[in-house]
């Protein structure tokens, strides 16, 4: 989907703002939720792919307005009702005012396709990035489709993030693609800068 | 921090409404036996304590005394972590990216968090900002230069995208005038930030 946690080349943002000696968790309540998402996923709750994608589908404003562990804390509250693991009820009797995250997308189906057992593209070979925009979940990021890359490394064999958010089995071969700064920003490309990304298979194609 | 903090006393807070779910959310994972309070504090603790950029400090150190090792990290960095003892989530598929001089390496998830956790520990606020991710896939040296990381123009600038499975790590330069030093003592030179992409060690 097409949210706005796909932030790569958005405007506006401003400068990136550091903190010195920056505790690990800033509260207690972060370490807790960190903990509590690793043993959710852990006991197969939900599995990582779900959980990105639960974050994906907050409310736009309410994922741009908030805390890095509130998305996760909301996450995991979405996927636990969805489950069926907690009523909706229990939960708003229990922790009041919890704004879940949006539905899954009616038509997001999971990819069935996956790799043969060789892989498509080599190191060196010219891809072009599919301009496919899938309303479930994806790691395909918005900034590099329709582009063009060149195949750099070729990854391993892995779940199809596509498919695993949505109960697919589907597995691809990744792979480490590098855009040339001008092919994604054209004129306004600082010179001499590249950008690497892993793509699944399915991603690419031969230009 | 509480405004009364300074006057020697502690004068607890009413929880925040966050905390007050967090805690909801987890009474109901520990009723249904889904989590529990031994393996949150482990959790915790090993974030805290154990797994951190000091590791990655170790396996930066080493490459820089040893070239057979340092061969090794960028042919395969997941089985040249595992021989200092270091693995685990987020490091199953890890890949080092060198600097030289003519090469600057620099490491982003744009998507959410990516972060290669057995080597650096959990990221900074900073890395899974919306400024930080929006921007240095597009202006990488005008980010690196406001972080006070100044490129020369012939330095090529390649961003990471951690976008799949892979988690990278930059192998940085070993400074000049180090070579009195050993192991120990280089690991220490060696930052977070350093490893990231977004400062010299």
């Amino acid at each position: 989907m097409n949210s706005v946690h796909d932030l790569g080349g958005t405007d506006g943002f401003g400068p990136v703002v550091t903190e010195a000696d920056e505790p690990v968790f800033h509260a207690r309540w972060e370490g807790r939720t960190y903990a509590m998402v690793a043993a959710a996923v852990g006991a197969r709750v939900a599995n990582v792919h779900e959980f990105r994608h639960a974050i994906e589908r907050m409310a736009p404003v309410h994922y741009l307005e908030s805390s890095y562990y509130e998305h996760w804390l909301t996450a995991l509250a979405t996927l636990l009702v969805e489950k069926g693991l907690v009523a909706r009820a229990e939960l708003e009797r229990e922790a009041p005012g919890f704004s879940l995250a949006r539905p899954v997308h009616p038509r997001a189906q999971p990819p069935s396709a996956s790799s043969g057992a060789a892989a498509r593209f080599a190191p060196g070979d010219r891809v072009v990035v599919r301009c496919d925009h899938p309303p479930g979940h994806t790691r395909c990021p918005r900034y590099v489709r329709g582009r063009p890359g060149r195949v750099v490394r070729l990854g391993d064999r892995c779940a199809l993030p596509d498919a695993a958010a949505h109960g697919g089995k589907a597995r691809q071969f990744t792979y480490i693609v590098r855009f040339e700064g001008r092919d994604l920003w054209g004129g306004a490309a600082e010179p001499d800068t590249a950008v690497y990304v892993d793509l699944s298979e399915g991603y690419l194609e031969a230009p | 921090m509480s405004e009364h903090d300074d006057d020697g006393h502690h004068h607890p807070q009413p929880p925040s409404p966050i905390e007050l779910r967090a805690r909801a959310l987890e009474d109901i994972l520990k009723g249904k036996g889904l989590v529990s309070e031994e393996f949150i504090d482990s959790v915790v603790g090993a974030y805290e304590n154990d797994i951190g950029p000091m590791n990655g400090a170790r396996v930066v150190a080493r490459a820089w005394v040893d070239p057979a090792y340092r061969a090794r990290l960028l042919a395969d960095a997941t089985a040249a972590i595992a021989e200092l003892g270091l693995g685990g989530p987020e490091g199953e598929h890890l890949v080092a990216v060198e600097n030289t001089p003519t090469v600057h390496n620099v490491v982003v998830c744009t998507l959410c968090s990516c972060y290669p956790w057995p080597v650096l520990g959990l990221p900074p606020n900073w890395y899974k900002s919306a400024p930080y991710r929006s921007r240095i896939v597009r202006e990488p040296r005008t980010v690196l230069r406001e972080m006070g990381l100044e490129l020369a123009e012939s330095v090529e600038v390649r961003v990471w995208d951690s976008s799949a499975e892979t988690r990278y790590m930059v192998l940085p330069e070993r400074p000049a005038g180090t070579e009195a030093l050993d192991e120990a003592e280089l690991a220490k030179l060696v930052t977070r930030d350093a490893m990231i992409g977004t400062a010299r060690p």
